[in-house]
């Protein structure tokens, strides 16, 4: 046999039409050349349209003065600057709804998800109503019920409700102390920086540890211990550099200190809460996957159901969370569009709105938009794979 | 999911400029397909509101009319697409409707890089404020640091940022897509001020809870001449649109009205009443429509004034005085070109 094949002369090549790599490549080719170049055909047509229709076109305009105000900034921003600044005041408000709700969502969701496996029947009923009831609502109307409903039981600004004569709750947002910096503050920062970069190491010692001799460490509470302690020890040292600025009532309503618009709390609130009906789903899921025999053996090694779960079962269920999880965030980012419809000053309202109104420069805006949801979604997806492959399983 | 639907609504226009058809031929497709689609408001009384049977009623709509009797000789052969501010123009450029009427702004922007034609002005009017009774504001000047309630991709929203940028003062847009949700929030007191055209703000005003309970603070900051709108690239259609405005005025400024009509058509000597209804050359065709073009529009929609009279004026629920949308000869700013 061995010797046969020794002998056997070299296949013949088959004529080059009728490689398969070749012909592969070629079909490739083929269909990539169609793409590019209905592409190009698209891109120029649409070109040659606005032109002959007169509709202005080009990114000049991302420079031009923006002229509109918007009513929540966390980078600085006036009427006077350029739309493309309002375009990243809008960006990073989109941003931080998405990355509040989706910390929200996953808390909630991870808390019913396990209720609803309780065997509690109260808490497993009460998780099941709110699941379904929540999921089945469309989120739009959510979000108007959220902020029509909130807004008409605030009191208006003169009737704030008070805490501490230091926040001030009203129909126009959540007034609160904002602190102030002094020089010398950036010590504190830089303390719990280090902190962190401690506490990194400290977990890895931690864990070699115990994977070589068996014996736990409360990494948790020295973590904790070690992020307060060193800030709180700069500030001994830098004698509290900071003072807080409040928020008084001037005219129409408060000034000064930091404010949360309702418009932010309503949407965070309906994309926490319609998003953690799913994720509760997904997480009770997951726990089922786990097989009942790895608890038993748990069990069985002396483990109680605290660490059980937190240990043996939710590491192994996270494997199956993870990909549906990542799929709800997705869902969440692009849901956070429907700012728009309550007055939240996201990338659709602002940019897609204003600024697209204001230029008649639907091209361009819409595209940057779309570019906009679809890169974070790519880094949302690629953060989560990076995630997944490090819960995944280790064989040994 | 409204807003995802306006975006891909937006995304969809961008995506049929690529098949958009040259502007020209409206006419004929009108013919064709035997109504006028025109792009109205979702609702503001007096200009172009919806009854309860899905009739469409007010001086916008009556523009609509006017041009559908023109063309087809039927002024009921108008289809509708309510429309919010922010898609209006999108709507129109897309060549989803054949005309715009629903108080828009005649502006520079618009008229130029928004590919965009107006045809006259149906509406003179300006930007004001209303804000609650109880606040004890006498003055747009005073209204430093207070929350407005606009509605997004208006005239609105600039004149109110050159407002209060121009006057030093501070305030916090609070910008909605839809003119309901507008109201809702003020009227729920999310602002202070609920800003927009005077002729909008005593329409919606219906709409509040207790309107007695709103003033309209006497400051008027802008010039907004409304009109209807056509797409760039059709000079006939354009000039259609434009001259069945016209025909409404003069039809008014010359005493014909729905009701005597007929009788001015066989009667009346006055050369001016004979060419605009037809009975002495033939206008239409310089339009490319039938010779009682302007008489159908009279006799099935009426003049100007009645369409004021009908829709807006003091007698009806908005309550607006006729002011300087009077003919001219009154003192108005009413003033049709000379239909010959
Ligand atoms: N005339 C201004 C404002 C027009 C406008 O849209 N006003 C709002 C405020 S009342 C409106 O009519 N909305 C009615 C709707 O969205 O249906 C413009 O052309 O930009």
């Amino acid at each position: 046999m061995a010797e046969e094949t020794k002998q056997a002369p070299p296949p013949a090549r088959p004529p080059i039409w009728n490689d398969p790599v070749y012909r592969a490549l070629f079909f490739q080719v083929l269909v990539l050349g169609g793409v590019i170049l209905g592409g190009a055909y698209l891109v120029n047509n649409t070109l040659a349209n606005l032109e002959r229709q007169g509709i202005a076109s080009g990114f000049g305009f991302l420079e031009r003065t923006a002229g509109f105000s918007i009513s929540m900034t966390l980078i600085e921003y006036s009427e006077e600057m350029s739309y493309g600044r309002a375009f990243f005041v809008s960006l990073v408000n989109t941003v931080l709804v998405s990355l509040v709700g989706i910390v929200l969502a996953t808390i909630l969701g991870f808390i019913v998800g396990i209720a609803r496996l309780s065997s509690n029947w109260l808490l497993a009923r009460m998780a099941a109503v709110y699941i379904e009831v929540l999921r089945n609502i469309p989120l739009l109307l959510q979000i108007f019920f959220w902020y029509f409903a909130v807004l008409r039981n605030l009191p208006s600004p003169r009737q704030s409700v008070e805490v501490f004569d230091s926040f001030f709750l009203n129909k126009r947002g959540l007034f609160s102390p904002a602190p102030v910096f002094e020089p010398g503050f950036w010590l504190i920062p830089t303390a719990f920086a280090v902190g962190v970069v401690a506490v990194i190491f400290l977990a890895r010692w931690a864990r070699k540890r115990r994977d070589a001799t068996g014996q736990p460490f409360h990494t948790v509470y020295v973590s904790l211990g070690v992020l307060i302690a060193l800030p709180f020890l700069a500030a001994i040292v830098t004698g509290f550099p900071m003072t807080w600025e409040y928020p008084v009532l001037k005219g129409f309503n408060f000034k000064g200190g930091s404010e949360l618009i309702p418009e932010f709390v309503a949407l965070v609130f309906a994309l926490a809460l319609y998003t953690a009906t799913f994720i509760a789903e997904i997480v009770r899921a997951g726990i089922m996957a786990v097989s009942h025999g790895q608890t038993e053996a748990s069990y069985a090694l002396g483990l109680r159901p605290g660490p059980t779960l937190r240990l043996v079962v939710i590491p192994q269920a996270l494997r199956v969370i993870i990909p549906p999880l990542t799929s709800q965030y997705l869902n969440l980012t692009k849901n956070s569009s429907l700012a728009a419809a309550i007055a939240y000053p996201d990338v659709v309202l602002v940019f897609a709105g204003t600024a697209l109104m204001q230029t008649g420069q639907a091209v361009e805006i819409i595209a940057i938009t779309m570019a906009v949801y679809l890169t974070i979604s790519l880094l949302i997806s690629a953060f989560m794979n990076w995630y997944n492959e490090k819960m995944a399983l280790v064989e040994r | 999911m409204k807003n995802s639907v306006s975006v891909i609504a937006l995304a969809a226009a961008a995506v049929m400029f690529v098949a958009a058809p040259a502007g020209a031929g409206t006419l004929e497709e009108v013919q064709k397909k035997g109504f006028v689609q025109c792009g109205v408001s979702q609702g503001v009384p007096g200009f172009s509101n919806p009854d309860e049977k899905g009739n469409w009623t007010g001086i916008d709509v009556d523009v609509c009319r006017a041009v559908a009797a023109a063309v087809l000789g039927d002024a009921g052969k108008v289809k509708f697409t309510p429309l919010s501010a922010k898609e209006r123009f999108t709507a129109l450029q897309s060549g989803e409707i054949d005309v715009l009427s629903r108080n828009t702004t005649w502006t520079l922007v618009r008229d130029t890089a928004l590919g965009l034609n107006f045809a006259g002005v149906n509406y003179y009017d300006g930007q004001g404020f209303m804000v609650r009774k109880d606040l004890g504001i006498k003055s747009a000047m005073e209204l430093a640091g207070a929350s407005v309630c606009v509605n997004i991709g208006t005239t609105t929203e600039l004149n109110m940022a050159d407002f209060f940028r121009g006057n030093s003062m501070d305030y916090k847009p609070v910008v909605f897509e839809k003119a309901d949700e507008v109201v809702a929030a003020y009227d729920s007191g999310r602002c202070d001020v609920y800003t927009t055209d005077q002729s909008a703000l005593a329409a919606q005003r219906i709409k509040l809870k207790d309107p007695k309970a709103h003033v309209v603070l006497p400051e008027v900051i802008s010039k907004e001449p409304l009109g209807p709108v056509v797409r760039h690239g059709d000079d006939q259609w354009l000039d259609i649109v434009k001259w069945s405005l016209y025909a409404m005025l003069e039809a008014e400024e010359y005493g014909v009205s729905s009701k005597n009509v007929d009788k001015v058509k066989s009667g009346s000597k006055n050369p001016i009443h004979k060419r605009l209804l037809g009975v002495e050359g033939d206008l239409g065709k310089n339009l490319g429509l039938g010779k009682e073009w302007a008489y159908n529009i009279v006799k099935q929609v009426g003049n100007y004034g009645e369409s004021f009279d009908r829709n807006v004026g003091p007698s009806t629920a908005v309550g607006l005085p006729r002011g300087v949308n009077a003919q001219w000869k009154d003192g108005g700013l009413q003033y049709a070109m000379p239909v010959r």
